[in-house]
Order: structure tokens, then sequence, then C-alpha cells
């Protein structure tokens, strides 16, 4: 496994209108690696993830988060993306009028942009929405309305998956995706997390519980309560947390 | 007061001569009734016109054209014109053939106001339908606009025949300074037929200008109507324009209105859903900037049973202009099983903008199912972040957000041609607009 490091978070405190979320939070993710964040409810784990996207909101009063070698706290949301870090949106949002394949061209060509390519021909654009579409078994009805317009929750997450395969990020943050997911829907979306995942790139987990970790194996484990990682460890430790409750932490 | 009014327009009248009795026995009782009903004010109380100050139009002294030189080309850049379409071009309330497409056809009747004889206005039975739908002791601009009833068009579809051809009738104001036209439409649609019709509203100048409009549509048993309108005139006109439905056993009423230009404008439309499975559906997408005034006027009366109307109309408001939607749903107590749905929606992208939105319904049917609602504000910053966090600049997505918001509107229109047109006209009008991280 390269020992390139992908993201470092380094000393990391945010607030939220004078309330401190994060509490010196320090966290290091190499390339390959995927990484779960576990905790309670009120932990500060989906604060983390939007924090590294660059979720307005959120005042960082001390740390730094160095996301290959660039500490990325003064950039743009979208500087963030264009730069292959992707969030997959606990609560998905509906873009009335906006049309899926629109907003995932768009998408695409920006992203592309970026690395100094030029916008991807239709026809070549096409064929892999529809690979990525049945991916993760979407309706073909439902993907040719506006995003997310009238989506069940389960359809919302499998639509971050697929915006996620499709748009290949450098690394993925997954807030809670397996929230609200039956076990179909679950099955599906960790197959498409799972083929998404390569050695050049990483992923970071955020979740209350460990199910989802049956199915995506993390390298590492950590436990978030109060802010601060208060334990880390192996695939195991999300097992051993199952069985026994965050309490056995605390 | 009402008298200063109607004396502005008293040298023209007296002008006026027909060779119809029935046109100038209308005239002249439409004028007494204009005398004694005035224009409407925004005084305390009335509350149809409670957000529209029409002050500028009543304090003016327009007058009718006598004559415009027109360049074609300039109607071609403003109008929507398609060779498969047929295209009846109105210059300053005058019927234009020159510019027009030829109107004689078999399958449907299609007549120039003007060019009627005395004969046809009777073997047309003019005076049965022409007027039929409104109420001239009570609104004074219909009144007005029946007084100097001259021009127009009046298409009969007779039974079954299903007329695919867009008919296009072009209203356009070469914007001499003062003038106003009194644009006449009369449609009506026999049992089981279809017609789609599109009435434009555009040009104008620097100059002040009137244009007030009189619509009547009378759909027959299960015939469909798709009717369009765009009002698209220069930020120096006012456009008062009146347009009245009457639905009979299962016919349908679809309509989409579309508003860019004026300086005040008002479109009341009134839908009367007099046979039972009557159905209408109004959409409206209107794009204020400026100081802009747009109001629009909808009112939905259920008197047959098992009726359904479905209401949307959307509104992006920019700068310091305003607009106002009064939309009122009427279930009459023989109108049971009425299914209607009316929503108005507003993006306001400055805090000088402003809009009244006011739906309301009446029920006096006891088995209806009926839903009503209104949205102003800006698109929420939860929104915009889905967008940036998916590498779209804030450029981009607001452009995206805008244009899928007023999209819905036009992505209903059912001619492919038209909405092409239209989606790009409108993607190129809406506004340079950034919204807030």
């Amino acid at each position: 496994m390269s020992s390139n490091i992908m993201l470092e978070v380094k000393n990391l405190v945010v607030s939220v209108e004078d309330n401190k979320i994060l509490n010196g939070l320090n966290l290091k993710v190499n390339e390959g690696e995927i990484h779960a964040i576990m905790g309670p409810n009120g932990s500060g784990k989906s604060t983390l993830s939007n924090v590294i996207a660059g979720k307005p909101g959120y005042q960082v009063e001390e740390g730094e988060i160095i996301y290959q070698g660039e500490n990325i706290l003064e950039l743009e949301p979208d500087i963030r993306a264009r730069k292959g870090i992707f969030l997959a949106f606990q609560y998905p949002v509906e873009l009335p009028g906006v049309r899926n394949w629109q907003f995932l061209k768009t998408s695409m060509d920006s992203i592309r942009k970026e690395m100094g390519l030029d916008e991807m021909k239709v026809r070549e654009f096409d064929k892999i929405f529809e690979e990525k579409r049945q991916l993760v078994e979407m309706n073909p009805d439902l993907i040719k309305r506006s995003v997310n317009e009238g989506f069940s929750g389960g359809e919302k997450k499998r639509n971050e998956i697929m915006q996620l395969s499709l748009l290949n990020p450098k690394l993925a943050l997954l807030d809670e995706t397996d929230s609200g997911l039956d076990i179909d829907a679950l099955r599906i979306v960790s197959e498409g997390v799972n083929e998404f995942k390569r050695p050049d790139n990483s992923i970071l987990i955020v979740t209350h519980y460990q199910r989802i970790l049956n199915y995506i194996k993390p390298d590492h484990v950590h436990v978030l309560v109060d802010g601060e990682i208060v334990k880390s460890g192996d695939h195991t430790l999300a097992l051993e947390l199952e069985d026994k409750g965050y309490e056995w932490i605390k | 007061m009402t008298n200063s009014i109607s004396d502005k327009y008293k040298i023209d009248f007296t002008k006026l001569q027909a060779n119809s009795n029935y046109l100038n026995k209308t005239r002249d009782l439409a004028m007494e009734n204009f005398h004694h009903v005035g224009l409407p004010t925004a005084r305390r109380g009335n509350e149809k016109w409670k957000y529209t100050n029409i002050a500028p139009i009543a304090s003016t002294e327009f007058r009718l054209s006598e004559g415009s030189n027109v360049d074609p080309n300039n109607i071609r850049k403003q109008a929507f014109l398609d060779d498969s379409w047929i295209n009846l071009i109105f210059v300053d309330g005058k019927f234009n053939s020159e510019l027009s497409d030829d109107i004689d056809l078999d399958s449907i009747s299609i007549n120039v106001l003007s060019s009627l004889s005395q004969d046809q206005y009777i073997s047309l039975d003019i005076e049965t339908h022409l007027g039929s739908l409104i109420n001239l002791s009570e609104e004074g601009f219909p009144a007005l606009n029946t007084a100097f009833l001259s021009d127009g068009i009046i298409i009969f579809v007779p039974e079954g025949v299903k007329f695919e051809k867009l008919i296009n009738i072009v209203f356009f104001n070469s914007g001499q300074q003062n003038v106003v036209s009194h644009p006449r439409v009369l449609l009506n649609v026999g049992l089981n037929s279809t017609l789609s019709v599109m009435e434009s509203y555009v040009g104008g100048s620097g100059e002040v200008s009137f244009t007030n409009s009189v619509s009547e549509m009378i759909l027959g048993k299960g015939s469909t109507l798709n009717h369009y309108r765009l009002l698209d005139e220069s930020d120096t006109t006012y456009d008062v324009g009146y347009g009245r439905v009457k639905l009979d056993q299962d016919s349908k009423f679809l309509s989409k209105s579309f508003f860019k230009g004026a300086s005040i404008g008002r479109y009341d439309l009134n839908v009367l859903i007099e046979g039972e499975r009557g159905s209408c559906d109004l959409k409206g997408l209107y794009l204020t900037t400026g100081s802009q005034h747009m109001d629009n006027f909808i009112n939905i009366d259920h008197v047959a049973p098992n009726g359904t109307s479905n209401l949307l109309y959307k509104g992006i408001l920019d700068d310091k202009s305003r607009a106002v939607f009064g939309g009122t749903v009427m279930v009459r107590q023989t109108a049971q099983k009425t299914d209607s749905i009316q929503s108005d929606k507003n993006l306001l992208l400055s805090t000088d903008a402003e809009v009244d939105s006011k739906p309301s319904l009446y029920i006096y049917a006891d088995d209806v199912k009926c839903a009503h609602g209104a949205t102003a504000g800006n698109i929420d910053a939860e929104t915009i972040f889905y967008m940036l966090s998916r590498g779209i600049d804030i450029e981009l997505a607001s452009k995206l957000l805008l244009y899928g918001f007023a999209g819905e509107v036009i992505d209903s229109i059912q001619l492919e041609e038209l909405r092409d047109k239209f989606a790009s006209y409108f993607l190129e009008a809406l506004p340079d607009y950034k919204f807030e991280i």
C-alpha cells in the first residue's frame, strides 16, 4: 500500500454559533485507505465531513486540513470538489427543474476543466452515465427527471453513489450514507462504493452504525466523542462497538 | 372623475364609423358603460386592484394610431414566427395582410374583424358570440376596448376538427408616442375539436403607449384549446389584457402565459367551468426587472361537477420590480368532486423586489379536493452548497437553478418548436445573477 498522504487533519477546532463541535481533532488518511469515523449522535461526525468539503456556516478556529499536500481551508467548496473531494450527503438536496443528466454533465465538465481536459463528448458521457446508472440499479425514468425530485430516501442515496462513481474523485466523504437504507439498498450502495475503491483514492465513512462496515471493510476505525477521536483501531473495533455500545468508550 | 377619463377618448371615438349597424350599436353602448364605470383605481376596498396602480394609464391622453410604417424585419426580430405556423400580424391594432399568412382555409374559419361585411356579421352570428363573456357594466378596460372595437381575429372551429398548426397572432406595437390599441380575439372551438393559438404582445419603443386587449374563448363539448400568451413589450408600455374562457362538458383549456416586458402589465384571466368534467391547466412565468410591474389576476369558477383546475405560476423578480399574483378558485355548491390545485412560486433576486401573492379558495361544495399555496424567497444555502460540492462554480450553479426554476413552466409547452424557442429565449433573458454562498 502506498504511503502517500491523502488527507491530514491537524488539531482541528470548529464551532457553530459559539458552540464548539470539534475539539482539536487529528486524523491521517493515506492513499488507498478506507477510514470509518464512528460516534454517537452529536459527536461531530457530520461536521468533520462538512468542514472538509467546505460547507459554509462553520467557524474553523484552529488547525489545518491538508489535502494532497495543500491546506484547503481557504478554498471554496466548488474548488475543493474540482480538486477531487466528494461529499455524499446525509440528506441529498432536491433541485427542481435541474435535470440529473445536465447536472452531472456540468459537474463532470467542471472537474475536467480543472484537470485541463476538454468537455466530455455527449456520446461518451451517455455511455458512462448509463453504466453507472446500472451499477446502482436506478430506474431509468427516474434519472431523466430533476435531481432527487420525487426520489425516495433510498433512491437519493443511490443517486449519491452513482455520482461518486461517475465523478470518480480522489477522496470520498460518505456522510451517514447507510441511514434510511433497507438491506437491498445497502448492498447496492456498498457495491457501488467498493467498485469505486482503488489503490490511489481514499474513503472516509462517517456512520453511527456498524452495519455498512459489514459490506465495506475499513482499514481503520476511529471513535469520535465530543469532537475528539478517543480511540482508533482496525475493523474489529467497529464490531466491538456494536457489541458494547458507545458507553463502553466513554 | 369618470367623466374626465371617457372625455380623454371622445375625440377618437366620434371619428369612428362602421359599416355594420351591430358594430356602431355595440360601440355606443360600450362607450356609455365606460363613461359610467371609468377605470379602476387602487382605492381602499377595491380588492381586484389593490396592488396595481393604473394612475399612469388613467392620466395619459391616448390616441389611436393614424397608420405606421414598420420594418417587417423589426417584427421578425421581436416576435416568434415560424414557417410551419399561421402567422397573423397586427400593427398598432390594425391587421396587416401583407405581413400575414393566408387565412383562407378549408377546415376552420379565420376572420379578420375589420374586413367582415355586413352579411358576414349576420352569417357568422357575431352578435351572439362576440362580447358574450365580458361584462361591460362592471369592467372599465373591456368596455373601453369594446367602445373602440374595430379589428381583431375571430376563429370558428367546426365540429370534429383537430387543427394541428399553431395560429400565431402577433400584436405589434410600433411604439408611437401615446398611442393606444384595442386588440380583440374571439376563439370558438366546436364539439370535439382542437385548436392551438398564441397571442403575442410585442414591440414598443422609448415612448409611452398602451395596449388594451380582450380575448374571449368558448370551448364546446369535448374540445381542447392550447392557448399561449406572451407579453414582451418595451419598458415604457402599459398593457392590460382580459382573457375570458368558458368550458363546456369534457373540454380542456391549456394555458401558458409568459411575461417579460411592459412598464405596467396586467393579465386578468377568468375561466368558467360550466360543463361537467371541464378542466383547465394554467401555467405562467413572469420575469420582472428594473421597475416593471406585472399583475396576474386569475379566477377559476367551478360551476359544474367533476371539474379539475391546475394552476402553477412562477416568478423571477429582480431589481426594484414588483409582481402581483391574485388567484381565486371558486368551487360552487353544484361543483361536487372538483379537483383543484393552485400555487404561485417566486424567486426574489433583489431585496428591493417585491411580490404580493394572494391565492384564495372559496369552497361551497362538500366533496372536493383543493389545495393552494404561495412561496417567495431566495434559493436556500443547502441547495447552493450541494451544487458547489459537485464542482460547479457559483455562476453556473445560479444559472442552472434559475433556469431550472423557470424550466418547469417552459417544459410544459407541448409544441416542440415553440418550446425550443421559448427555452433559448428565456435562458438568454435570465438576469446575470449570482446567488450568495
